[in-house]
């Protein structure tokens, strides 16, 4: 077999096995989205509840709460950055990062003072990579939010939240993540959590609330301590969300990129297929021509 | 109590654990036990640490946890929310 031939064999070969690695990843991915998804809509009737209940005491009861306050001037905004543990998804992690690059340079001429909270093995490394200082981060899994995690996370950015500024701590708190829209698309998005906005014109489309009119409460035991009570919760549902909503933009931004892996190591198999045949049928012709020019000198010498 | 029912849900924060027609529920608010039937006053109450009862509409009782969540009531339905509600069997 000649040298060309084999090179081109070698080349099959390895866009084969790569192929099947790909093809393996993106069926994987496909079926986690369903599981994903189904996450999603479960945590829905929580939300719900919550959102309704939230709104429920914030409009019938005439309360003030350190979690909705604003500060008049803030002066530092913490960023908490959703990414995922695990490359090989595209863009999935790095549009993420870059919105958080636009996020930070936005609060930075605001001049407010960013610090980062980060999630999610990636985020971890970009900040490691260009020696950016990080509060703290959460490491592991991201493909599949555990509510644990998102109560670590809401404690720690609540009590960031709640310390003054000259004791370090921040006046807003900020969410990046990759909001799930549907299977082919996911957007990078950055939402304010806190201090929360009473008026709930929440950036939640994704909730419906129900439009008929709430009715008064009673409050047991009192407005402030249920709104002090549901807020954390609150909270720690958001971020949950954008967990649960980041996790399937994982799956559905990795199966897409590893579909368009598996159709490149197609093409790239096509081709080199077409390659080898060419080479393997100039070998033969070489062949051939080798063998009649040695006949005809054997004719010629006799 | 007339012939209505309560409509229950219990709802953890990852999924619905529980849903039906009930006739009575008992919950441990911070502020002391609390029974509920159909008729009630919207309520929201925050939730103690300890177990809800429901008296299910076919004469059986569920016993839901429900550590640090809350209740709301209107119109009939009630619902138990916690991030880590369970039923206990």
């Amino acid at each position: 077999m000649g040298a060309q031939l084999r090179i081109y064999r070698q080349k099959i070969k390895s866009a084969q096995t790569t192929k099947k690695i790909t093809r393996a990843m993106e069926l994987i991915s496909a079926s986690r989205i369903q599981k994903a998804q189904t996450r999603m809509n479960s945590a829905a009737p929580y939300t719900k509840a919550l959102t309704r209940a939230v709104t429920a005491v914030a409009v019938g009861s005439n309360v003030d709460h350190p979690l909705t306050t604003q500060t008049e001037t803030p002066r530092r905004a913490a960023v908490v950055v959703f990414t995922s543990d695990r490359g090989l998804a595209g863009a999935f992690s790095s549009q993420v990062l870059r919105e958080t690059g636009e996020l930070g340079e936005k609060l930075k001429s605001e001049g407010k003072e960013v610090v980062y909270y980060l999630v999610g093995r990636k985020a971890v490394s970009y900040f490691a990579f260009r020696q950016r200082k990080w509060e703290r981060d959460w490491i592991g899994g991201t493909d599949r939010p555990e509510v644990e995690t998102a109560q670590e996370i809401s404690d720690a950015v609540i009590e960031h939240f709640l310390k003054s500024y000259d004791e370090g701590g921040a006046d807003e708190i900020h969410l990046v993540y990759n909001r799930f829209v549907n299977l082919v698309s996911q957007v990078p998005s950055a939402l304010r959590l806190l201090p929360l906005e009473v008026v709930e014109a929440e950036a939640d489309a994704e909730i419906p609330t129900g439009h008929d009119v709430l009715p008064l409460y009673e409050f047991e035991p009192h407005g402030f301590e249920v709104l002090d009570k549901l807020l954390p919760v609150f909270i720690e549902n958001r971020i949950f969300a954008a967990m649960l909503s980041s996790a399937a933009a994982e799956h559905a931004a990795r199966q897409k990129a590893m579909k368009s892996a598996t159709d490149n190591a197609d093409k790239l198999i096509q081709n080199y297929t077409r390659l080898a045949n060419n080479a393997r049928q100039s070998e033969i012709t070489q062949q051939i021509s080798e063998i009649v020019g040695g006949a005809d000198a054997l004719v010629s010498a006799k | 109590m007339s012939t209505s029912t309560l409509e229950v849900h219990v709802v953890a924060a990852d999924r619905e654990v529980w849903a039906g027609q009930a006739t009575m529920l008992v919950a441990r608010t911070t502020e002391g036990e609390l029974g509920i039937l159909p008729g009630h006053e919207p309520l929201l109450g925050v939730l103690s640490s300890g177990e809800v009862r429901i008296h299910t509409a076919d004469n059986g009782v569920i016993l839901a946890k429900a550590d640090g969540g809350f209740l709301s009531v209107e119109h009939n339905t009630v619902m138990v929310v916690a991030s880590q509600a369970e039923l206990v069997v």
